[in-house]
């Protein structure tokens, strides 16, 4: 039971995103009409208009004249993950999290970031990549990186029928595995540095207690972005850095109690990092 | 500065600056490489012009920058007509399409797939008319492609009675009509054969899905590899709408100097030169 419990979030995270895809999958295979569409654009309770900003971002410098309805969905989402946490996304609905989550358990239990060769990109690369998807979208006319999206692939794969896409994410999957480690979702997507940039003032944030923490770095090993947890064993803070997934990983792994899902504090976060020093 | 080791003095001084300029540099480049590659893949993967979208789609180009691949289309659709194209479909993937030989469009009244499209790639203005100032669906304003009959393989055009096309087109006697053709090898038989007219024809292919023939001899293309074009230099003089066609040339854009025009004539005739060259 309290393994269980010390896989709380994982478990809750694979609900959620399993549980999606089977509402999109339903509305089209059976007519529910409580989520239809695809994770680019669809419809909540057959009203309420939801779409992928990123999306439309590509399609407005594409050239796309669109309907109002697009644009009323991008803002739902664009405020619902500016208040939970922009990479929620990434983390609890992204079905694609599930293969580059598989890819980076063998790696841990396999020992493989001990032996194989590293093979190096930025974290930053997926900045480039979302502008360079903007400025191939306004060349080609055409929405770039929709058109290649591993993870609308493996969404539509789903709804309307897998193809080749097996493909697409087995070579996810190697990437990850032999590649780069996290390197898909924390290296190149650029969708997940859109969401980045949207949660980068999010409410939700995971904190960390300096007094509890004994420097076992579970978190850091277990973490997916380590870098935004640069304030352990140093000094208590809350993670502000928009990398941040809210996957909760760190808070299942710590023995100690030192890492909480909390509130941002916009006014003492700067200052309670001084108090603790 | 390092006076005891004088070999670390001819080692390149690597400045912060020159760090940053390179750097980016880096940055920018692979950016380039990328976006190439990119650029390359998407020209190459949206040239596929032998695709066959839902009606009221938007010509195609703005079709594919419209589009968001939600698949809304193809969820409304009663007949499971609309495909998404995956991987492996060889076609603009995530676009909604149709393969009529297998399952055709059969033309619904109340078009479901049109009016749920979220962004408009599927336009209800091209599948509807006004009537009493009020919006009217009318999927027989549909523009999905354009049938072809090829002659050599309609048994129809060998003198056999087939009639399969015809009676399945849902716009019978317009769309497709039925014309007599002496059958020159008995000398003594009529032909029936089937006729498309692109003025009523949505290209829905039920006719391609009726076709007797093993490989179907009648069959839906886009209207835009289907058809020709006639021109501005040739207009039907005996009827109005044509010579209207004429009239909405945009003149601005218009190529009236040729290499032999930017002469006078005069001077064209008289260049005995170049006549005599030989």
């Amino acid at each position: 039971m309290s393994k269980l419990l010390k896989m709380r979030y994982l478990i809750l995270r694979r609900i959620t995103q399993i549980g999606l895809l089977f509402l999109y999958f339903a509305a089209n295979a059976y007519g529910w009409k409580i989520l239809s569409g695809t994770l680019s654009a669809s419809k909540l309770f057959d009203t309420i208009p939801l779409s992928d900003p990123f999306a439309i971002l590509q399609m407005l410098s594409a050239g796309a004249m669109m309907g109002m309805n697009v644009f009323i969905g991008a803002v739902i989402i664009i405020a619902f993950y500016g208040i939970i946490g922009g990479r929620a996304f990434c983390s609890w609905v992204c079905p694609v999290n599930m293969i580059t989550d598989l890819a980076n358990w063998l790696r841990r239990k396999l020992l493989l970031d001990k032996v194989e060769r590293k093979v190096w990109v930025s974290r930053n690369a997926r900045y480039w990549v979302l502008g360079l998807s903007l400025v191939v979208s306004a060349l080609t006319g055409l929405a770039a990186f929709e058109l290649v999206s591993p993870i609308t692939i493996f969404n539509r794969g789903v709804i309307f029928g897998m193809g080749m896409t097996g493909g697409v994410l087995v070579a996810i999957f190697l990437f990850d595995l032999f590649g780069v480690k996290n390197g898909w979702c924390g290296h190149i997507c650029p969708l997940g540095g859109f969401y980045s940039l949207i949660g980068k003032f999010s409410l939700i944030r995971i904190r960390h207690n300096h007094e509890n923490c004994t420097l076992c770095m579970n978190c850091k090993e277990v973490c997916p972005e380590s870098q935004v947890l640069h304030m352990i064993g140093k000094e208590s803070g809350t993670v502000t850095m928009g990398e941040c997934v809210n996957c909760a990983r760190c808070i299942e792994v710590c023995n100690d109690d030192a890492l909480r899902f909390g509130i941002r504090n916009f006014t003492t976060t700067s200052k309670a990092k001084g108090d603790n020093r | 500065m390092n006076t005891q080791n004088p070999k670390k003095d001819t080692k390149p001084n690597i400045t912060e600056r020159r760090r940053f300029l390179v750097i980016m540099a880096q940055s920018i480049g692979l950016s380039a490489l990328g976006g190439i590659i990119w650029t390359g893949y998407v020209e190459e993967a949206k040239a596929s012009p032998l695709i066959l979208r839902p009606p009221g789609a938007l010509p195609e180009p703005d079709f594919l920058r419209t589009c968001i691949k939600c698949g809304q289309c193809a969820e409304a659709c009663p007949y499971d007509t609309l495909i998404m194209a995956k991987p492996g479909d060889g076609r603009p993937l995530g676009t909604p399409y149709f393969i009529p030989r297998d399952i055709p469009c059969y033309m619904c009244t109340d078009i479901p797939c049109v009016p749920v499209c979220p962004t408009g790639a599927l336009d209800e203005d091209l599948v509807s008319h006004v009537e009493e100032g009020k919006k009217v669906l009318d999927i027989n304003k549909a523009q999905m492609g354009l049938a072809i009959v090829d002659h050599e393989s309609c048994v129809a055009y060998w003198g056999i009675q087939c009639d399969a096309c015809y009676r399945a087109c849902p716009i019978l006697g317009q769309a497709i009509t039925i014309e007599f053709m002496r059958n020159e090898r008995t000398g003594k038989h009529a032909k029936l054969v089937p006729v498309v007219h692109a003025d009523h024809c949505t290209g829905c292919g039920l006719c391609e899905h009726a076709c007797v023939t093993e490989k179907a001899a009648i069959f839906v293309l886009p209207r835009d590899v289907a058809m020709g074009k006639a021109g501005d230099y040739y207009v039907k003089g005996w009827d109005k709408k044509d010579q209207e066609r004429i009239k909405q040339r945009d003149l601005n854009n218009l190529e009236t100097t040729t290499e032999m025009s930017e002469k006078k004539p005069q001077d064209y005739l008289n260049m005995d030169e170049e006549l005599f060259d030989e």
